[in-house]
């Protein structure tokens, strides 16, 4: 198939970026969309023009890393699937299609296509995490016996990969589906229970000084969201939130 | 703890709209009920009105009442304004292609929007009937104010010229209200976290229900007013 592409060009942090349009032919649908861009760049790099930066790694869905702007969604058309498991006989021969980076006051732009997502890794310094060493001497898993659900819920939360397809896609920029994943994760096994409030206290913090957007319950986030991620989190952080501002010392 | 202070925290205004929102839920409740009361447009009807906004105007629980409505609009507003403003700077450059409608309701991306529509709407209409019964020259029937009578007068196409436009716009106010408190009921109770799964369904209809009806209810009485006068 035959595509015109039109893609975000940015040479760095600082510099105005514009969209710039490429042609391809021969297109296979079955190409996943960073396997197209790879060709794109490959024959930029051959006629010795600039290739585009994107950001990838696994290529399998679960790293989180790939991000891009398709079309007006994050990761592009078709729900539940991240830019690289998204493939090209998701488009139409002939169609044109926009490639753009991740926009967000606290995913600033690096080049092209790439976006600093370290705001994501400081919110979770902030408390997405356990304060014991779980690790070496591990415990029998089963010495704390955690309900089915329990144990299924949480699973459902950390099955977020922290790609910030959820800050890209909100019209706010609000980063509350990630937390929200991270913060329940954690709150609803017992390990993670005891810091509980302070962790979400902490986190919500962090997320406010990045300087991510209000939520306003658009819910196009979960729509968007590659794994999932349910609005259900974003109500469990409001009500962890809530009690533990009343209740905090 | 917090570094960036509890009331300043992006929650604490989520959680303030959401209460402010439901306040003023229940005030349109009250609002409407009374209002129905014009449905008699008759002389009984007008004396059972006017002793109605007599009683709203001076009994001192209904006072405390309307001074939180009134707070309640305010901070509603201001918080609002703050909200909207945050987000606009949390995306500096817009996207060149986005395509909002595929995974969110119109009324959900535009409550700003709508919410500046009532504004408006609520200063022209407190304007055309609060401010007349509190400080207007008014004539007295019984030795109560006769509002009954102003406010057919006010959508008489007969006595004020502009009643047809008025009727309209009061419509096209109600029409507003009808999309924000679509995504605003169910919202608020997301944004305290009352979220679970046999009770949310329950509210969203409830929402829906809530967001037809009162709308429907007020929007009624200056068609029918308008209707019968003219
Ligand atoms: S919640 Fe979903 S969209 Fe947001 S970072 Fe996690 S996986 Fe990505
Ligand atoms: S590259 Fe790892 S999720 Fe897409």
């Amino acid at each position: 198939m035959n595509i015109t592409l039109k893609v975000w060009r940015q040479k760095g942090p600082n510099s105005l970026g514009a969209m710039e349009t490429h042609k391809m032919t021969e297109v296979s649908g079955d190409m996943s969309f960073l396997e197209m861009m790879d060709v794109l760049n490959d024959r930029l790099v051959r006629e010795g023009k600039e290739p585009f930066a994107f950001d990838h790694d696994c290529r399998e869905g679960i790293c989180g890393t790939c991000s891009m702007f398709i079309n007006g969604e994050a990761h592009g058309p078709g729900r539940n699937v991240t830019t690289c498991q998204l493939h090209m006989r998701s488009f139409k021969d002939g169609e044109t299609i926009h490639v753009e980076p991740w926009r967000s006051a606290a995913f600033p732009v690096i080049k092209d296509l790439t976006v600093d997502r370290s705001s994501f890794d400081r919110i979770i310094q902030a408390g997405g995490y356990v304060s014991v060493n779980t690790s070496g001497d591990t415990q029998d898993a089963n010495s704390i016996p955690i309900p089915k659900h329990d144990a299924d819920e949480a699973f459902d939360s950390a099955t977020c990969i922290g790609c910030g397809a959820c800050v890209a896609t909100c019209k706010n920029s609000s980063a509350m589906l990630f937390v929200s994943a991270k913060v329940s994760q954690l709150s609803l096994l017992p390990q993670g229970k005891t810091e509980s409030s302070e962790r979400v206290l902490r986190m919500v913090d962090q997320m406010d000084i990045e300087g991510f957007g209000n939520c306003t319950n658009t819910g196009a986030c979960e729509v968007e969201c590659p794994k999932g991620i349910s609005l259900t989190n974003i109500a469990r952080m409001n009500r962890e939130f809530l009690s533990s501002t009343l209740t905090s010392k | 703890m917090s570094k960036t202070g509890i009331l300043k925290s992006s929650l604490s205004k989520k959680y303030a709209m959401a209460f402010t929102g439901l306040f003023l839920c229940l005030f349109l409740v009250g609002h409407l009920l009374g209002n129905l009361q014009l449905f008699a447009s008759g002389p009984e009807g007008q004396s059972a009105f006017n002793e109605y906004a007599e009683f709203m105007t001076t009994n001192p629980l209904i006072k405390v009442m309307s001074y939180l409505t009134y707070a309640s609009i305010l901070f509603h507003v201001l918080d609002g304004f703050v909200l909207t403003l945050n987000n606009r700077k949390a995306r500096p450059v817009k996207y060149v292609v986005e395509k909002g409608k595929l995974n969110s309701s119109w009324a959900s991306r535009n409550m700003a929007l709508l919410g500046t529509i009532l504004l408006v709407f609520i200063v022209t209409h407190m304007n055309n009937f609060w401010y007349v019964m509190h400080f207007g020259e008014i004539p007295m029937v019984d030795g109560l104010k006769d509002l009954h009578t102003i406010t057919l007068a006010f959508f008489n196409p007969q006595i004020n010229s502009l009643a047809a436009v008025m009727t309209l716009l009061y419509v096209f106010a109600m029409i507003s209200m009808g999309f924000h408190l679509n995504h605003g009921f169910q919202s608020a109770f997301q944004s305290l976290g009352l979220n679970h799964p046999k009770y949310t369904p329950v509210i969203k209809f409830a929402g829906t229900a809530f967001s037809v009806i009162v709308p429907a209810g007020f929007a009624s009485l200056p068609i029918y007013l308008f209707l019968i006068q003219s």
